[in-house]
């Protein structure tokens, strides 16, 4: 369903992706470009509303309210989201008229979820979706997650807690300095390296990559 | 005050002895007035009725005294002068001259007096005539209350509503002029009074003024003139409680004085005038508690001009205070107030404790090059004419007024 | 676009900042007034405050907000708008936003005050017009500075050299070109450079519908000539709207091709 083609990426200096290629759930690779559900996303801004983005900061217009600030995605995006149940299921009703401003760091992050999660898209693309969220919380967006995935929708996740990682993902990409060096299932990578948590086998992984000082070794 | 003693005098005296009234009206057996004249003998009333009579060149040769009743009109028919006077103690009073039309060979007046004494010019109304009303060599005369009115539609189309020349002991007081080339114009014209006369919109000079001396002229007003009012080579001169407002063209001053010495100018008010006061060559003038209001420059003294003293004026919200030409000033200012001094009064005696300096950095560019106004006012000039307050590099620094005053001079 | 703008413009406008910067207008306007007596001189000392103030105070909240929002901007680009959209919602939320904190901060002193003899209403309505373009270009220029530096430091210096040109040093060289071309006839080249910096040329419009503008002898006559015709006054519009298109330009360009 998402296919990423020789993409890359540096903020200033620093390269963060070399030539990534990848293709997540089927579907064919293209030298390039970004293809989501099959449409080119070069210059055509409708594919995002398949997308359902959770960015790490929660930085928003802080004299917005809650209710003002949902009401402005859905605008934006011209649908109908589905905040309600989200909305309680999160405790963040009692905030609905206060200014993002006035909000904790938490609280923040909740309606950062609920912002991501109300359109029920077919892709979501996270970034440390769980940071600052409290352990209720925390359960409860993942059981969403899971859900969601059941649902058959495609859940791109970017963290660096690899627990989470295990207890979510069915495949995992694995970046260092740019290149992929591990895509595929977690519970292979696991048995591969012989642990019993992610953690540790990645962690013996990265190992192995560093004696032989070549990055791609185990992209596959 | 003694000539009009005299006149009295001379008038009652033949008033009693042989009067007679002619009286002109266009059904009367006198119908035009010019053979009125001829009929009058000295001391003699004519008496004009109401209506239009087209006649020109009448010739006043005699002591009498023309009345004219509810302003009957003269009309010269663009043909020529209309009223000429040539004998002492004429009276001429309430009546409309007009249209005297020009002519290349004379300068045409609406009233033309020559080498009298003694003549009344009272509440006439010129229109229309080239020159309104023209002294020359003549003496003691008293124009008052006239109206001037001249529709030019270029200088060389129009003369002077009033006229002097070569004449004394005069008094123009109270004439309301508009439209010529000069409001009042005197030349070679010594111990005149020029009081509460109102000239405006005169293409060149409102009152233009040369080699008369011991010349006195106060409370006029003068405003919209072209150019302003000229003061020229003239000594022993006193100006005051005039208004000089609204000169406005990119030449004009309010009051130009030129070779003026020995003069007092003071309680005149100086207001939205290109230049407020422009004075070169000018020496020993004393200019005290007069009003710059609002001038583009309030004063402009070239440096051939010394000991000139500013005394107790009022500069307010000139766009700049004092402009000169030179380094070194020899004219004194002193305890005036200026609306731009931003100093500061310790000792609470109404004098600020720093000096004030009037002539900013900016004034001195812009004196220069000209086109560098267009940076008036802007954040760059505000930060040059405050360092070089701090720091006097190119302005004048002997140009101070070291008494700033506090608040304004009450006068 | 609209959406974009409802919300940023919303969002600014109960920013603390805006409510001080309106507050700023307010009080400087009304103690003006109050001392000068006279709307004439407030006009005058009010333009200087605003031709000082707005293009330095737009620039810093526009780099400000841009850096502030760099999160929300690139949460609103994973959304189903175009980048153009994004940036020119922003901005016109931003510099709407600032106009209207200036313009209500000098229309209601005045309006109290007696805003009664019909010349002045003409010379605050340039006052207010010079304002409310000083505000979208100085916007619209600091967008375009943060867009080009992601360093935000680096951007906030560039915005305040920037300002510092404009509002000050161009004078100065201006003044320089004067000095050393004083024996050429100057009177176009001024032109020109006024119409080139939107600071200067605000003043120059502002003093202008002063009185004082008519008493600045035949230079000043000239310029008068030229800004008071049609002809210079619609020359004068343009390049205020030139400026802001040009840099809306930019910010398009510069934004579509920019990697987030």
């Amino acid at each position: 369903m998402v296919e990423l083609s020789n993409i890359r990426k540096s903020f200033g200096k620093l390269p963060v992706l070399n030539g990534v290629s990848m293709n997540i759930a089927g579907g064919k690779i293209v030298t390039r470009e970004i293809f989501v559900n099959g449409q080119n996303i070069k210059d055509n801004p409708v594919y995002r509303h398949l997308i359902g983005y959770l960015p790490q900061t929660t930085r928003f217009p802080e004299n917005l309210s809650v209710r003002e600030f949902l009401r402005m995605i859905e605008d934006v995006r011209m649908a109908k989201g589905k905040s309600g149940e989200l909305l309680s299921l999160f405790a963040l009703d009692r905030f609905l008229n206060k200014s993002l401003r006035n909000l904790s760091g938490g609280t923040r992050q909740k309606v950062n979820v609920v912002l991501s999660l109300m359109f029920y898209p077919s892709v979501y693309i996270m970034d440390e979706p769980t940071v600052g969220l409290d352990p209720v919380s925390r359960v409860r967006f993942k059981e969403l997650l899971k859900k969601e995935k059941e649902n058959g929708k495609t859940l791109l996740l970017v963290t660096h807690l690899l627990s989470e990682a295990e207890e979510l993902a069915d495949e995992i990409v694995f970046l260092m300095d740019g290149y992929i060096c591990y895509h595929g299932d977690p519970k292979v990578l696991m048995a591969e390296q012989k642990e019993n948590t992610l953690e540790k086998a990645i962690a013996g992984m990265m190992e192995v990559s560093t004696q032989n000082s070549n990055p791609n070794i185990n992209s596959r | 005050m003694k000539y009009y003693l005299i006149f009295l005098f001379i008038a009652l005296q033949q008033g009693l002895n042989l009067a007679a009234t002619i009286v002109v009206c266009k059904t009367c057996p006198v119908s035009a007035i010019a053979h009125a004249v001829q009929l009058a003998k000295n001391g003699d009333e004519i008496i004009i009725k109401p209506g239009t009579y087209k006649e020109r060149g009448i010739l006043i040769d005699k002591s009498v005294r023309v009345t004219g009743e509810n302003y009957p009109v003269i009309d010269g028919e663009n043909l020529g002068e209309v009223i000429n006077i040539i004998a002492d103690s004429v009276l001429v009073q309430n009546i409309v001259i007009q249209n005297v039309g020009s002519s290349y060979l004379q300068d045409r007046a609406g009233i033309r007096i020559t080498r009298s004494k003694h003549c009344i010019l009272n509440g006439n109304k010129l229109k229309n005539t080239f020159f309104g009303i023209y002294l020359a060599h003549s003496d003691s005369c008293v124009i008052r209350n006239n109206e001037v009115q001249g529709i030019p539609d270029k200088e060389s189309n129009t003369g002077n509503a009033i006229h002097l020349w070569y004449c004394r002991n005069n008094l123009i007081e109270g004439n309301r002029l508009s439209g010529h080339r000069d409001g009042i114009y005197f030349e070679f014209v010594e111990h005149s009074k020029i009081y509460g006369n109102t000239s405006s919109d005169q293409i060149r000079y409102g009152l233009h003024f040369m080699f008369s001396h011991h010349c006195d002229y106060f409370r006029n007003k003068f405003s919209g003139n072209g150019a302003g009012v000229a003061v020229m080579y003239s000594h022993d001169i006193s100006m005051h409680e005039n208004l000089f407002s609204d000169n406005w063209s990119p030449v004009s001053n309010g009051a130009l004085l030129k070779d003026i010495s020995d003069s007092r100018i003071y309680k005149n008010v100086f207001e939205q005038n290109t230049i407020g006061l422009y004075a070169e060559g000018c020496h020993r003038i004393e200019i005290a508690n007069n009003d710059f209001i609002k001038n583009g420059w309030a004063v402009k003294i070239l440096g051939t001009s010394e000991n000139n003293k500013f005394i107790e004026n009022n500069f307010i919200a000139n766009t700049f205070e004092v402009v000169t030409n030179e380094s070194r000033s020899h004219n004194l200012f002193e305890k005036n107030f200026w609306s731009d001094y931003s100093g500061y009064d310790l000792d609470k005696d109404g004098i600020g404790d720093v000096p004030h300096r009037p002539v900013k950095l900016f004034t001195y560019i812009v004196e220069n090059i000209p086109p560098a106004i267009i940076l008036l006012k802007s954040l760059f000039i505000d930060l040059l004419n405050l360092a070089e307050k701090v720091a006097p590099v190119i302005t004048p620094e002997t140009l101070t007024d070291t008494k700033p005053l506090m608040k304004q001079v009450q006068w | 676009m609209l959406k974009i703008f409802k919300y940023s413009f919303y969002d600014v406008l109960r920013s603390r900042w805006t409510i001080i910067y309106f507050l700023f207008f307010f009080i400087s306007t009304l103690s003006l007034l109050y001392l000068s007596n006279n709307l004439s001189k407030a006009i005058t000392s009010l333009m200087n405050i605003i031709l000082t103030i707005i293009p330095l105070i737009s620039m810093i909240f526009g780099v400000m907000h841009y850096y502030n929002s760099r999160d929300f901007i690139d949460l609103l680009l994973s959304q189903p708008v175009k980048r153009k959209e994004v940036f020119i919602g922003q901005y016109l939320g931003l510099s709407i936003s600032l106009a209207a904190g200036f313009l209500l901060g000098i229309l209601i002193p005045f309006l109290f005050y007696g805003l009664s003899v019909s010349v002045d209403v003409w010379n605050f309505a340039v006052l207010a017009a010079a304002g409310v373009f000083l505000t979208f270009i100085f916007v619209a220029l600091s967008f375009f500075i943060s867009l080009l530096n992601d360093d935000k430091i680096k951007g906030f210096g560039i915005a305040i050299l920037t300002w510092l040109y404009l509002a000050v040093l161009y004078d100065g060289m201006i003044l320089l070109v004067f000095v050393s071309f004083n024996e050429y006839p100057l009177e176009t080249p001024a032109l020109i450079f006024t119409l080139l910096n939107p600071i200067d040329l605000s003043r120059v419009m502002v003093l202008l519908q002063l009185d004082i503008s008519a008493l600045m002898g035949y230079t000043g006559a000239v310029f008068n000539k030229f800004f008071g015709t049609t002809g210079g006054m619609v020359l004068s519009m343009a390049s205020m709207l030139i400026w802001i298109i040009l840099l809306l330009i930019g910010i398009n360009k510069v934004s579509s091709k920019k990697d987030f």
